[in-house]
């Protein structure tokens, strides 16, 4: 290329203070003007810290060690300071909620031009004039928090882009995004780029969401360094995404599982373009030797929800009569985009709040008139962050919590206290304190301080939020383990994968109605419900019809058997 | 869910439309005329003018129903315990004696004392509506520039409307947190002792303070990123100037404390208005 590179890291390493080694590792990285480039790597590989050392969080916010040099538009980051990179690169951070600074879209919108002390007109012309490249012009005087997920992504990129930076920078913009309005998110990243030809880097672990759109190049990291800067069809054709704990797209694996080898011509970066080159066969053979165990033995009921309703004001229906029951020993999936009323459903199974009307039944047991304390002796609920749960500093005294709140002896304590870390992988961790853990395993932690209480069901909000593929399995997996030993176990998700690997039955909400009670799979391939609860056809449909598969939901079920299959030999 | 406390509600009325700065110091005009006098009509007078304003605003009862039950009975105890301690307070300050009658030599019911308390009552009574409308009308980020417009630091005002802005989250976050620590067999209600009830509170408090502090460090981010603290000024998106209705409201209140001076210390010259001589 003979354009001058926008972004260079020239032998780039970095070191927090708080480390005792660099968490980037002799980096070596040009990003040319007008490019939109994914970095993809599992958690803690150092991508983030990647991206703070680009927009300036590092090390201006986040102390540390430098070697090396970035520069960023020909500025020496570490020379500069936090102001002047974010006039060159603006930042979308992950979590939509948490960056408003404002408290209607036109004022944080902006934000920027207030700092910059922009005259209050000029600087309500280009809100407005920069609200109209996103779309939102006609909600300016709209409170941030009132607006859908993908409202919110618009207001955030509206806000960086007042600054008319030449770099966007999205750090895991799809991660609390269902998997509709993810989409959605990933068009207008890429209407953006056609538009303005802005540099645009998007750090992501959900890959195949982000393909959606073409992207120039993929560059994967682990450990700090770059293991692979090719474009994304290479990459797919490679095997480094596995090896390294990432996802690869659902359809590439599928292919894999077929002993289909991928290469880059086959285009295998869009699953509309992917061409199997003859490979059909392979593919059919794959889907009819596969031997589906299907176990359909019905259990009991366990819990059984009549004729629930539920408002907040009276007025507008949160819950309309809905009805389903849960059977013993399954882990089922409650699914519906934000606000269809899953959350608010699980709350009213544990107590938190009071139906209008309609009864649960939990083993014949009326429910609804116990208490909190009564119900979270049958029910447990596990918060989506564990930072909400954690209370104690010793994983000991946080898992013993409930139990001597139950007025247990000691002795007994220690022994349901022991008995559950075993079963959570957290024995050895007995007498650690809770700040030595990694996210996944404080979430083991609160999982276990629920166990412990031996409850029938527990119910898990959104249990892999946030988390790359490595975590996921391990959470899931663990969940999964639970549920193998009998447990029970209600899951309230938008995670399409989750859904699709480790539940068998789902129940679809869309605005306080019930629409579908059915196998996972088969939410997947109707249209109807992927529309009604926000989410994705999945690509497998896509690749059996390639294929000249009818059965889409047979070639689906293949695929779940082959990957726990597998998991089991993984094991 | 409880209704938040607390929260700004946009809505377009008269009140609304007026700066933070201007309700700020309407409130602490009509309040201190309220704390300077025990004169009941001008007390009467602006609990009247109180209950318009709450009307005009548009501050839907149920919203603030809670908080009144609880100030009510706050005040229904204080009015008792004021009879308890001192009986015969009224008698002194008024320097008459009208009997009603009796409970025993030392617990007599005067007229004096009724209207001292009834007076006592109404002051409290007619502030709280004033507070109310101040918080619930009172667009954080336009309060914020307004006080930044008269010359206080601009970081000082950010927080202030990013306390008020995040009021809300955290509550909701306490909620969920002390919900959640319930169904762990946390007993928070008033079954528990008190001293237990407050060791228990440290297992909410904990999570939230952790959870919080994330909060405050994205939003840190956030903000940095965006150039918040590069200059010395900034401008404000939501600043609005004073207008004609904004200087009526603030001449209207200064004549209500001037008034309130002006019959304390020419009219009654007293501190307290004696229908008794």
């Amino acid at each position: 290329m003979e354009k001058e590179a926008i972004i260079k890291f020239e032998d780039f390493t970095f070191q927090y203070f708080a480390q005792s080694e660099p968490t980037l590792y002799n980096i070596n990285l040009n990003i040319y003007p007008g490019e939109k480039v994914l970095i993809v790597g599992p958690s803690g590989c150092g991508k983030s810290t990647l991206g703070h050392c680009l927009n300036g969080l590092i090390p201006f916010a986040y102390k540390g060690k430098i070697s090396g040099s970035l520069k960023v538009n020909g500025i020496e980051t570490k020379d500069a300071n936090i102001f002047k990179l974010s006039k060159n690169i603006g930042t979308v951070l992950q979590d939509a909620d948490g960056q408003f600074v404002g408290l209607n879209v036109g004022e944080d919108i902006a934000f920027s031009l207030e700092n910059d002390m922009v005259n209050q007109e000029v600087m309500k012309d280009k809100v407005q004039e920069i609200a109209k490249i996103v779309d939102m012009d006609n909600f300016l005087d709209r409170s941030c928090q009132e607006l859908s997920g993908g409202q919110k992504q618009r207001v955030s990129l509206a806000g960086v882009m007042v600054d008319d930076v030449d770099i966007l920078l999205f750090d895991e913009p799809l991660a609390n995004l269902d998997p509709a309005t993810g989409k959605t998110a990933i068009e207008l990243i890429d209407d953006i780029h056609k538009k303005t030809n802005k540099t645009i880097i998007i750090i992501e672990h959900r890959i195949e969401d982000v393909l959606h759109h073409d992207v120039d190049r993929i560059i994967v990291m682990d450990d700090g360094h770059i293991l692979m800067d090719a474009s994304s069809s290479e990459v797919l054709a490679s095997d480094i995404l596995i090896k390294h704990g990432i996802r690869e797209p659902l359809y590439v694996t599928a292919c894999k599982y077929a002993d289909i080898k991928i290469t880059a011509d086959m285009h295998p970066e869009n699953i509309e373009r992917f061409d199997l080159k003859g490979n059909e066969e392979k593919l059919r053979n794959w889907y009819r030797n596969a031997a589906i165990r299907e176990d359909d033995k019905k259990e009991d009921v366990i819990l059984k929800i009549n004729h629930l309703n539920f408002s907040y004001d009276g007025v507008k229906k949160v819950l309309n009569d809905i009805n389903f029951e849960v059977y013993e020993h399954e882990m089922m999936a409650i699914v519906g985009k934000n606000g269809a009323g899953k959350s608010t459903l699980s709350k009213i199974i544990v107590g938190f709040e009071n139906p209008d009307s309609g009864e649960m039944m939990l083993k014949n047991h009326e429910i609804s008139t116990m208490s909190i304390k009564e119900r979270g002796e049958v029910i447990g609920y596990v918060l989506q962050n564990p930072n909400q749960m954690i209370c104690k500093t010793m994983i000991y005294d946080e898992v013993a919590l409930g139990l001597r709140n139950q007025g247990l002896d000691e002795t007994e304590i220690r022994k349901r206290v022991e008995k559950t870390l075993k079963i959570c992988g957290l024995a050895p961790f007995i007498d650690w304190p809770i700040s030595a853990l990694s996210y996944g395993q404080k979430k083991r932690v609160t999982i276990a301080s629920i166990l412990a209480l031996e409850p029938k069901i527990i119910i898990l909000d959104e249990p892999t939020a946030g988390q790359d593929y490595h975590h996921y399995s391990e959470i899931m997996e663990f969940l999964k383990s639970l549920n193998d030993e009998g447990q029970t176990i209600i899951l309230i998700t938008h995670d399409m994968h989750l859904m699709l690997e480790y539940t068998k039955r789902a129940v679809v909400l869309s605005n306080g109605l019930k629409v579908a009670d059915t196998l996972a799979s088969e939410v997947l391939i109707n249209d109807e419900w992927i529309k009604e609860a926000n989410l994705n056809k999945t690509s497998l449909y896509t690749l059996a019809k390639k294929a000249g598969i009818d059965d889409a939901l047979g070639f689906i079920k293949t695929f779940i058997a082959e990957e726990k299959e597998l998991r089991i030999h993984e094991n | 869910m409880k209704t938040k406390l607390f929260s700004y509600s946009q809505l377009d009325t008269f009140i609304h439309r007026l700066s933070g700065l201007t309700k700020l110091i309407c409130f602490l005009f009509l309040t201190t005329s309220v704390m300077l006098t025990f004169d009941i009509r001008i007390i009467l007078g602006i609990m009247v003018l109180s209950l318009i304003l709450f009307k005009v605003a548009k501050i839907e009862f149920k919203k603030v129903r809670l908080m009144f039950i609880y100030v009510f009975i706050f005040l229904v105890t204080n009015f008792f315990l004021t009879y308890l301690f001192s009986p015969m307070y009224g008698v002194e300050i008024y320097g008459t004696c009208h009997e009603v009658f009796r409970f025993n030599s030392h617990y007599i019911v005067t007229l004096e004392q009724l209207f001292y308390q009834i007076t006592k009552f109404s002051k409290y009574l007619s502030v709280i509506p004033l507070g109310l409308i101040f918080f619930f009308t009172t667009n954080p980020s336009e309060f914020a520039s307004s006080l930044n417009s008269v010359g206080i630091n601009y970081r000082a005002c950010s927080a202030v409307s990013l306390t008020l802005r995040y009021f809300p989250d955290v509550q909701r976050d306490y909620h969920t947190i002390s919900l959640a620590q319930q169904a762990r067999g946390i007993e928070m209600s008033k079954k528990e002792k008190v001293i237990k009830r407050l060791k228990n509170m440290t297992n909410i408090l904990i999570p939230l303070i952790f959870s919080t502090l994330d909060r405050v460090e994205l939003i840190t981010n956030a903000m940095d990123l965006r150039g918040y603290g590069k200059n010395k000024k900034r401008t404000w998106y939501s600043y609005k100037k004073l207008d004609r209705n904004d200087y009526l409201s603030l001449f209207v209140c200064l004549m209500v404390l001037v008034f309130t001076l002006f019959m304390r210390f020419a009219v009654t010259k007293n501190l307290f208005f004696n229908p008794f001589i």
